[in-house]
């Protein structure tokens, strides 16, 4: 059924760092490397060597330059679905494939029941979700269900591909029902944000904004480089090479 | 928005062949259908082929169209499944409708509450078609008061100007019907030019900004996530050059308003070959129209993901 739980037991889902990602799109290749193998298989890739590949990615990397009256900085911007609270895209779907589990929050899509009618990536303000033309069906992030649940896996891996293989630890992934969880916790220190909160799908991800850049006060810095020698054999041999 | 050759014919074709029925089926309900088996025939017939017709190009836009049964089960929450069964209910009254006309021959009794019964059915599949594009929050330009009555006008014009047409045609005409063709086309024109007037001043709220959770000063996309085209891109990122923008507008404004209305005028002030001619230029110019109308909607309306890629304004 499309229509969206009215609450769910918890709310799993990421947090991102906008300040320690470095935009090395690790969590790119990772997401696509365990999902092409899992649950929402294959994730097509047309042309892959040709000059115009085109495939279905779960999570992208943007880079984005914000400006500021303090500074300008380059900020790396990992997009990927937010398994939101309101997710339109579920109550859009006129067949029942989309929806919303009412145990963890995770929207998914069940690829047996769904037509292809693509309005599910209309209804989606944030492009989560990418269409398979080989396959005739949408895909979208799973959040992993298969590693978070795999018992198969050592416990420290069962969680998404993309949090496992992040070298900076700029994702994070949890329970952000509970306010005691550790990712709610981080959340609330670090003033995380929902993206585009003006159209209220009320986002389960949460973002962490590029913390205040420190301003030096020159007591840290290595000392300057001594002048080079202005006379003595040094001096001459300065001249030397100078000339 | 990609503008669907599939889309596009679907929401038009059974816009018009609803707006025909809703007609036919009010004229029913009003004991002033022509007695006259042959344009019923042809009148339901050209009805019913524009819904059915628009209905089986719209599974064309389908991933996996044999599937597309499954679509009439989400009605609760869904208006792209609530359309889908209020298409296939209005078949029902419409069916009756047409065997009581057509094979009983009758203008009066049981032709009259299946007339408007069918009338309603096929108002509210087209208010259900309006519905799926005026709820989507992320296309600012369809997600406006204008988007649903905009689709029933336009339903109600182009059935009524193909009826009167219809009606020169087999010599039945009626002065009202031209004069209800003709004030649907003034307010269809006056409801177009509002809708695109209202898309000139859109200030949505969503911004790069908001998009990427980075408060106070600008963000500019520096670096895409692909070098290539995606589905995103190819789906939601579809760009229409302001010139060419300008000039389909222009075509619109002409064929689809201006034409049909000077046309109807021309029937309701002539008489015999020239009126019927005028009331057929009128649904012969309103068609190609109407589609690039259609083919607007789409390529003018602005997806919030193409934010992400560095567009300016939502």
């Amino acid at each position: 059924m499309t229509c969206v739980p009215a609450s769910t037991e918890k709310k799993l889902g990421l947090v991102i760092d906008l300040d320690t990602c470095v935009g090395c799109q690790a969590c790119v290749t990772s997401c696509k490397e365990w999902n092409t193998g899992g649950s929402m298989a294959p994730l097509t890739d047309l042309d892959p060597y040709g000059g115009s590949a085109d495939g279905v990615w779960f999570n992208r990397v943007h880079t984005y330059e914000h400006t500021n009256e303090e500074s300008s900085r380059t900020v790396h911007f990992p997009r990927s679905c937010l398994h939101c609270d309101q997710p339109a895209c579920v109550t859009v779907c006129p067949t029942g494939a989309s929806y919303k589990r009412a145990s963890d929050g995770i929207v998914l899509v069940n690829e047996d029941l769904c037509i292809g009618c693509k309005l599910c990536s209309w209804a989606c303000p944030y492009g989560a979700r990418e269409f398979d033309v080989a396959v005739g069906v949408m895909k979208k992030c799973t959040l992993c269900i298969d590693r978070i649940y795999n018992e198969n896996l050592v416990p420290e891996d069962r969680v998404p591909a993309c949090v496992a293989a992040c070298p900076t630890g700029a994702r994070h992934f949890g329970d952000l029902g509970d306010p005691a969880s550790p990712v709610s916790r981080l959340v609330a220190e670090r003033g995380g944000v929902d993206l585009m909160p003006e159209m209220d799908y009320r986002p389960t991800n949460k973002y962490l904004p590029p913390r205040a850049r420190s301003v030096s006060d020159g007591r840290g810095n290595a000392p300057a480089l001594e002048p080079v020698a202005e006379g003595g054999f040094l001096g001459w041999v300065d001249r030397m090479l100078t000339r | 928005m990609h503008p669907a050759l599939s889309v596009i014919v679907f929401t038009t074709a059974t816009g018009a062949g609803y707006g025909l029925l809703a007609w036919l089926g009010a004229f029913a309900a009003g004991g002033v259908l022509p007695s006259n088996r042959w344009f019923a025939l042809a009148a339901l017939g050209l009805a019913l082929a524009l819904i059915t017709g628009g209905l089986l190009s719209s599974t064309l836009h389908l991933g996996r169209p044999a599937r597309a049964w499954r679509a009439f089960s989400q009605w609760r929450s869904s208006w792209l499944s609530r359309e889908g069964v209020a298409s296939v209910v209005t078949y029902v009254p419409a069916g009756l409708f047409a065997a009581s006309w057509i094979l009983l021959d009758r203008t009066d009794g049981i032709i009259a509450v299946t007339g408007l019964a069918t009338a309603a059915c096929a108002i509210i599949t087209v208010v259900t078609t309006g519905m799926i594009y005026a709820s989507l929050k992320p296309v600012a330009q369809w997600h406006t008061p204008y988007t649903m009555p905009g689709y029933v006008i336009y339903a109600l014009m182009s059935g009524a100007v193909l009826l009167n047409a219809m009606l020169y045609v087999s010599r039945d005409e009626s002065r009202a019907m031209s004069w209800i063709a003709f004030g649907l086309i003034a307010l269809g024109w006056f409801w177009k030019n509002l809708t695109w007037q209202s898309n000139e001043t859109l200030g949505g709220s969503t911004t790069l900004s908001t998009a990427t959770g980075l408060a106070g000063g600008a963000v500019r996309s520096i670096e895409w996530p692909h070098s290539e085209e995606n589905y995103l891109l190819k789906e939601m990122g579809y760009r229409i050059a302001r010139k060419h923008a300008a000039k389909l507008r222009m075509f619109v404004h002409v064929l689809a308003f201006g034409v049909p209305l000077a046309a109807t005028e021309v029937a309701i002030l002539s008489d015999g070959w020239l009126a019927a001619f005028a009331a057929v230029l009128a649904a012969l110019a309103m068609i190609p129209g109407l589609l690039v109308e259609r083919w607007l909607f789409f390529a003018e309306a602005k997806h919030t993901v193409t934010l992400y890629y560095g567009r300016q304004a939502a």
